[in-house]
């Protein structure tokens, strides 16, 4: 490998890092609000497919892709939403809900979207970081995406807002004991809708960055288990906003590793290396997790 | 979502009603695309189970419904929820491919039987996998066996495209074709396959083996009270292991004869999403192999008749996997009727509206 060919490399792997790791960014920390409210949503993936196209489609027929985020954001809050009341009904498992809501959410996604799959929307602006570079490859690499500073602000908010908020609080309060919220007079299935769509807000953020930034387009396989790849990530990152930061970057980085290869000319085991985001979030469950062991930091009506 | 079923009459009304519900709900949605509801109902029905060639088509596409399904109903009768039924479909399917060329196999019914069990071995291995890591290391065996599907579809991906490619296939990559004496065959005169009666009675078994026997008792009560369980000395570990085992054996089984009896050759035709609707299936027979059969039938109906919606109607192709997603929440909701009491609710309308004039204070 000579040095151009590493530079290129490691700038497919930042820039692959910077880029696919917004959506787990995302959602990961939408997963965060709602599992310390003491709910588990695997509906993520389908907010997240469903979001993706309802950004693509907002954009393209107002032609601004703010109004694309917007829009993505509220029909994530609202899928989220449904899980939330859903789950509050008796004998309802948040788990099997969530398999639900992830298969309508695709389904909502792919039959609406139908016509979406060709035409282009407008998209959101880069931030050119790579301006230092001379090198090509770096500054394509250093292209990032707008709302990654939004997400990364919205992670040390969220960190404040768990530590230092009576909203804060009260989420905490209910993901750890639900009798105690009770006893403080609130309700708890009121705080856990409410956590649930604030949940699926953050995550239709990471949707519109699908379809709106990388790959920025519309399809059915726009979202192959990112969803689902966050909901691990938050174990991970044991619950701590901040924590989820670093996480998605580092899988943003492992997703990057195939096409970054196929860049520098080396295609041999294009769909091994794509399924090492998968094979990461295996080793790494496997590493946090103990049998007869809770993971520190986890909610304690999670442990249940 | 464990075993006792106290009142068999909602376990049967509860999900038909739910159906009922989403079939309304799907055509206030196509009709804002501009489509009769009423056609689309029409077609479902005349699509699934309208004549003889509908129901060839929906007998066909239910065998591998049946079982996927049982590989989510088993594992979750010892009180795993198990959804990566769809990575043991796609690499049952490889299995079987790939020991259809091992050297000396007879092309005979004894091949197809070898290969067969290549591919249940391969998903039993599979769906094992998440429930170890699971008992082992207690990591949930929901994401886990997801992410394995996704897992099993690069490996799947790669393998296929690549070592075991067939040179000649150019424009779908796809593996050798199997012999033609391997090949599982039409039941006499249909159009249906000998798989649909594998899945029946891969139906059968599963549902004697938890009513009849010592070690599907056992699975269910460590599904059901696993500190009742650990109280009388169950092993644990060996029957949830074993459920998971014997559920992604079927799905694998599934991956096998979609190879051996419709593609003839593992290709991605075969990653059709079977693994998905298969939770779905199983969910809706709460996780009974016996009312598996029958709802399979009903969603290969649906999935056979979708075509039909797409060409007569011009509906996306995504309109069933619509139904079903919509079908899968009301049934999860329609659960919370299920402690109603059904007779105090109906005699308290009568009673309302015997009293309508009055106020509501006025009653003792």
């Amino acid at each position: 490998m000579t040095t151009d060919q590493l530079v290129i490399f490691v700038a497919g792997i930042v820039g692959g890092a910077l880029r696919v790791g917004v959506p787990f960014l995302f959602v990961s920390l939408g997963e965060c609000l709602t599992e310390k409210s003491g709910r588990i949503n695997l509906g993520l993936e389908g907010v997240l497919v469903l979001s993706a196209m309802t950004a693509f489609g907002a954009s393209y027929l107002s032609g601004s892709p703010w109004i694309g985020v917007l829009a993505a954001a509220l029909v994530g809050a609202l899928l989220a939403a449904l899980h939330g009341v859903l789950c509050s009904l008796p004998r309802v498992n948040d788990i099997a809900t969530g398999i639900a809501l992830m298969l309508l959410g695709m389904g909502l996604a792919f039959y609406l979207g139908k016509p979406l799959i060709q035409p282009q929307a407008p998209q959101l602006p880069a931030i050119a970081l790579g301006f230092w570079s001379d090198s090509p490859a770096v500054r394509s690499a250093l292209q990032i995406n707008a709302l990654l500073p939004i997400g990364l602000l919205l992670a040390v908010a969220m960190a404040w807002a768990f530590a230092r908020t009576r909203a804060g609080l009260l989420v905490r309060v209910a993901g750890d004991s639900a009798s105690a919220t009770r006893a403080l007079g609130y309700s708890v299935s009121g705080i856990r809708i409410a956590a649930t769509a604030g949940g699926g807000f953050i995550a239709g953020l990471g949707g519109a960055s699908l379809t709106l930034f990388y790959p920025g387009s519309w399809n059915e396989g726009i979202s192959s288990g990112q969803g689902l790849i966050a909901v691990a990530l938050v174990i991970f990152a044991r619950w701590s906003p901040l924590r989820c930061v670093g996480a998605a970057l580092l899988f943003g980085g492992a997703g990057a590793v195939g096409p970054a290869l196929q860049s520098i000319g080396i295609g041999w085991g294009y769909h091994l290396f794509n399924i090492v985001p998968y094979v990461l979030t295996l080793v790494i469950l496997v590493m946090s997790c103990r049998p007869g062991r809770v993971v520190p930091g986890s909610p304690g009506e999670l442990r249940k | 979502m464990t075993g006792n079923e106290p009142d068999p009459m909602r376990s049967f009304f509860l999900p038909i009603g739910a159906i009922a519900v989403a079939l309304l709900l799907f055509g206030l949605i196509v009709s804002f695309a501009g489509v009769n509801p009423v056609e689309v109902w029409v077609l479902l029905f005349m699509g699934a189970f309208g004549d003889a060639f509908s129901w060839q088509n929906t007998l066909q596409r239910s065998a591998p419904l049946m079982l996927t399904a049982l590989c989510v109903a088993l594992p979750a009768r010892a009180g795993l929820i198990v959804i990566g039924g769809e990575g043991a479909l796609v690499l049952g399917g490889l299995a079987c491919a790939a020991a259809a060329q091992l050297p000396l196999l007879p092309t005979s019914l004894i091949g197809t039987v070898v290969v067969c069990a290549a591919g249940a071995a391969a998903g039993a291995l599979w769906i094992s996998l998440a429930g170890a890591l699971r008992q082992y290391q207690g990591v949930n065996e929901t994401i886990s066996s997801l992410l394995l599907a996704y897992v099993a579809i690069g490996l799947f991906n790669h393998l296929v495209e690549g070592p075991l490619r067939d040179p000649s296939s150019l424009n779908k990559p796809s593996t050798l074709p199997l012999d033609d004496g391997l090949l599982i065959s039409t039941l006499g005169g249909f159009d249906v396959h000998w798989g649909f009666v594998i899945g029946v009675i891969a139906c059968l078994a599963a549902g004697l083996w938890l009513r009849l026997t010592p070690s599907g008792f056992a699975v269910r009560v460590v599904g059901g009270n696993p500190r009742a369980a650990q109280l009388v000395g169950l092993p644990a570990t060996r029957l949830v292991l074993l459920a998971c085992a014997l559920g992604g054996a079927a799905a694998g089984l599934a991956g096998a004869i979609e190879v051996a009896a419709v593609h003839t050759n593992a290709n991605a035709a075969l990653i059709a999403g079977y693994g998905y609707t298969g939770i779905l299936v199983a969910f809706m027979a709460r996780h009974n192999p016996l009312a598996v059969i029958p709802v399979a039938i009903l969603f290969g109906g649906f999935d056979a008749a979708g075509s039909l919606l797409q060409r007569r109607l011009g509906l996306p192709d995504a309109s069933v996997l619509l139904l079903q997603g919509i079908a899968f929440v009301l049934i999860l909701a329609s659960e919370a009727l299920r402690d109603t009491d059904w007779k105090a609710v109906f005699s308290q309308l009568t009673r309302l509206r015997h009293t309508a004039p009055r106020t509501q204070g006025d009653r003792p």
